[in-house]
């Protein structure tokens, strides 16, 4: 029955090869006859070998990983308008690939009873299907074909590589051309090339490439003087630009630079020369296909325009991360270089967002980092937690400025949720207008909860003292800090109380020193890593180097390293605490990435005894941690 | 006596006896098996008394799966008219698409629901705005167990002291919280959907407290 979903169906489904072929009649008959299923995260939608369904799949939200043989390695990873199971179907015979819920994923089950007329009846469906059923026989989706398939998208963003076939999967070049006539100044060339944020200018004549001019060329020619800088492109190209098409696979794209020693390599239409020119690829395309190299990761961070290619930027941050701890590369560098590339990502969201609203902002403002992020701790990617401070306006002004704000939070706080970062179960966003204020608010707020530290004050406090600033203006914050420092120097009870919320963590072990688990709920039987390890430490930390008013140190293994320094006679705990943390964080990211999740609850009987054994030392140095702690800051049984 | 009770019974058409007959059979548990049936009024208004349904939207729900075939869009003739509300809901008097009367809508929603659990997002007034059209064509009211997505949603927020919930979440909130498109919104169908696929997201964040029942749904909301 043809209805508003139905059309929102077809609307969807008609940007997708190859339902793009079909006349808007056909597809909302077909349309009409889909069942969309809801998959949570890690559901199984079909297995290997089980018989097919009478559908065949469309992702329309998530991702689903398509997985095969006894180690389930992932064969492909179907996002936004993919079609999966769909051979087996033709074919008429058993799944030979399993496919599971990567993500909490909507999908639409389109039945192959009413679909197949169509690919009988269209020719375009069917040399669609054929073409990808011939382009390789177990897995007609796969990366390595996307060029050829899914020409019509529009879809320039570094994906990086899920498997590690690199000679086989052809490049993501760029589609949008700078180009210039060979008339054309040297002076203008420049200005467009620094305009368009490129290396190179493509010289075109007819649409076809005659030359290309670099950065290079540029310094060569005219910063040195050789050439005036009115001189024509055609005097200062270098021609005749080498050419391929676009079929080139990575490891082609390597070679051939390498092999003329250039940086950038121009597709044609056919290949050759004399064919129309439709992209350019440059040595930096193929760092980040190859996705190794935080640099270029950087690079193509600040250089995203839609939120949707800072996503498929975060995919290759977690490969490098997962090759970090392969490798295992200190984590203490791992750590920096990953929080940096988190960091960059949510900057460029706050760009993005800021050029999103219709006026500039009315007065200074800073986003703060809040919790495991502000302590640069954030490894993989959990809830987000933030806050917005904006310089103090006339109290007229307030209300306005206020919602300014916060319309701004609530755009910056959706980019994070689409790249990854779901919202706060707690609220505790900057969207929340409790947590977007100005700075006359914020530090009536703070002198507050340490005035009347009641339980939830101090885990206010908790949550928020580990700020850190990730855009605006950094005056903000430092008087944010002054002001903290000078109200608990008055108020030294609050100490206390923060002391004693740092202690009431449930214990890790037992009277036996078994690991104690979580006895019902979701994780019923599991290890809560960050409730009984990492919070212990993190919070004593955060008392111990308030009560020196250190400012500006944020994550838990940095504090105690300072810690260390500040009171030589306790080094040898407060070294112990830091080498703990790191190795705490290293265990959780490990079997976050094992289990796509944030690595919280580790199942105890998978773990190794070399594993069980590593856990357990660290407690040693919490339970100690904690008793200094209690004696410092006089917790007395009472407030436990 | 009892010759008064069954003569008043005979005299429900036909339909109302099909429905009511099937809720003889025994109460499924297991949640993968359910029919439920996610509905959206679009009304001329709020008054329980004087505004009537425009526009009834719903859709099946059995195990996670949505079939579009099996669904439900009703446009209702109108006598009563309000400029106002027309102007949210877009849809126009006796125009667009094919209008029926109401007790024809009445026989069709019935048929379609039968022992169905219905979800709604703030069900009451969609329940009692179908009672009231029920009463009007001299039918009893809906027996069905009814779900409010708006009670489910506040079980899926953290009990914490720090956070104050809110006395009423809106299906805009729900839709932003959950990444649902809003382009349907404020069509009965579009917000049937919208509530739907908040409905099976609650579900799965319910879940984290142990196997969930139909039992439990239904003492939450």
């Amino acid at each position: 029955m043809k209805n508003t979903i139905s059309h929102r169906v077809a609307d969807f489904l008609k940007n997708f090869p190859p339902f793009n072929v079909l006349g808007q009649t056909d597809l909302e008959t077909l349309a009409e006859e889909i069942t969309i299923v809801y998959k949570e995260k890690d559901s199984v939608i079909f297995a290997e070998n089980d018989e097919p369904h009478p559908y065949f799949y469309v992702v329309n939200k998530g991702a689903v990983a398509l997985k095969k043989g006894s180690d389930k390695s992932i064969m492909d990873m179907c996002d936004e308008g993919d079609i999966f199971g769909l051979r087996p179907l033709m074919a008429q015979e058993n799944y030979k690939m399993s496919a599971k819920a990567h993500e909490e994923s909507i999908l639409y089950a389109i039945p192959i009873n009413i679909f197949k007329p169509y690919a009988q009846k269209n020719i375009a469906v069917g040399n669609f299907l054929i073409e990808s059923f011939a382009s390789n026989t177990r897995n007609p989706y796969s990366k390595s074909h996307r060029g050829k398939l899914y020409d019509e998208v529009p879809d320039t963003n570094p994906v990086a590589p899920d498997t590690h076939v690199l000679d086989l999967q052809s490049v993501q070049y760029s589609k949008k051309l700078v180009t210039c006539t060979p008339t054309t100044s040297a002076k203008t060339i420049a200005k467009r090339m620094t305009e368009k944020k490129v290396g190179a200018m493509l010289v075109v004549k007819d649409k076809m490439p005659i030359g290309i001019i670099t950065d290079k060329d540029l310094r060569n020619n005219i910063v040195t003087g050789k050439y005036p800088i009115t001189t024509k492109a055609k005097e200062i190209m270098v021609s005749p630009v080498i050419t391929y098409n676009k079929h080139l696979t990575i490891t082609q794209a390597q070679m051939a630079m390498m092999k003329s020693n250039i940086s950038h390599l121009c597709i044609t239409k056919d290949g050759t020369p004399n064919s129309k020119a439709i992209g350019i690829l440059s040595k930096h395309d193929v760092m980040v296909a190859l996705g190794n190299n935080p640099a270029v990761l950087i690079k193509a961070i600040n250089r995203a325009k839609k939120i949707k290619s800072i996503k498929q930027i975060r995919k290759s941050i977690t490969h490098l991360l997962q090759d970090y701890l392969d490798q295992n590369i200190p984590i203490k560098l791992t750590t920096k270089i990953i929080s940096e590339l988190n960091d960059a990502c949510v900057k460029q969201i706050i760009k993005l967002s800021l050029a999103e609203m219709p006026t500039r902002p009315p007065v200074k403002f800073a986003w703060l980092a809040l919790g495991s992020q502000g302590r640069s701790e954030q490894l993989l990617q959990t809830d987000q937690d933030n806050a917005m401070v904006f310089e103090n306006v006339p109290e007229d002004k307030l209300i306005e400025t206020t919602a300014y704000f916060l319309e701004l939070s609530k755009l910056i706080n959706k980019g994070l949720f689409d790249i990854g970062y779901d919202y706060c179960p707690a609220e505790m966003m900057a969207s929340n207008p409790n947590w977007c204020l100005s700075l006359d608010e914020w530090k009536k707020t703070i002198s507050h909860w340490i005035i009347n530290p009641g339980t939830d004050e101090v885990l206010l406090s908790s949550i928020f003292f580990d700020y850190n600033i990730t855009y605006g203006d950094v005056n903000l914050v430092n008087e944010l800090s002054e002001h903290i420092f000078e109200t608990t120097k008055k108020y030294p009870i609050f100490y206390l109380h923060l002391a004693s919320g740092a202690l009431q963590n449930p214990s890790p072990t037992g009277f036996f020193r078994q690991l104690l688990v979580e006895e019902d709920g979701e994780h019923k039987d599991s290890f809560d890593l960050k409730r009984r390890a990492l919070m212990p430490l993190t919070d004593a930390a955060r008392v111990l180097i308030l009560s020196h008013s250190v400012k500006s140190i944020n994550s838990t293994a940095e504090r105690f390293e300072k810690l260390a320094e500040l009171e030589p006679n306790n080094e040898e705990i407060f070294m112990a605490c830091s080498f703990a943390t790191r190795a705490l964080l290293k265990f959780r990211t490990k079997h976050g990435l094992l289990h796509n999740d944030s690595g919280r609850y580790i199942a105890i009987d998978k773990l190794t005894k070399e594993e069980k054994i590593k856990l357990k030392r660290t407690f040693k140095t919490i339970k100690e941690i904690q008793e200094l702690v209690s004696i410092r800051f006089k917790v007395s049984n009472l407030l436990r | 006596m009892i010759d008064f009770f069954k003569k008043k019974v005979n005299n429900y058409p036909d339909y109302w006896l099909e429905y009511e007959n099937s809720f003889n059979k025994k109460p499924i548990e297991d949640l993968s098996q359910v029919r439920f049936v996610v509905l959206d009024t679009e009304t001329t208004g709020f008054d329980y008394l004087n505004d009537r349904i425009l526009c009834i939207g719903a859709l099946s729900l059995v195990d996670k799966n949505i079939a579009l075939n099996q669904s439900l869009e009703l446009f209702l003739k109108q006598d009563h008219y309000n400029a106002e509300t027309a102007k949210i809901h877009g849809i126009l008097k006796n125009g667009g698409a094919s209008c029926i009367n109401e007790s024809v809508a009445m026989e069709e929603l019935l048929g379609f629901l039968k022992n169905a659990v219905i979800v709604a997002h703030h069900a009451i007034f969609d329940i009692t705005m179908i009672n009231r059209a029920l009463e009007r064509n001299g039918l009893p009211r809906l027996k069905n167990k009814v779900l409010d997505t708006s009670h489910l949603y506040k079980k899926t927020l953290l009990n914490s002291n720090v956070f104050k919930k809110k006395e009423h979440y809106s299906l805009d909130e729900l839709a932003e919280k959950f990444d649902i498109s809003k382009k349907d919104r404020h069509t009965a169908l579009g917000d049937a959907y919208i509530t739907a696929i908040a409905f099976l997201k609650i579900r799965s964040r319910l879940k984290g407290k142990g196997q969930l029942r139909l039992k439990d749904l239904l003492k939450m909301g």
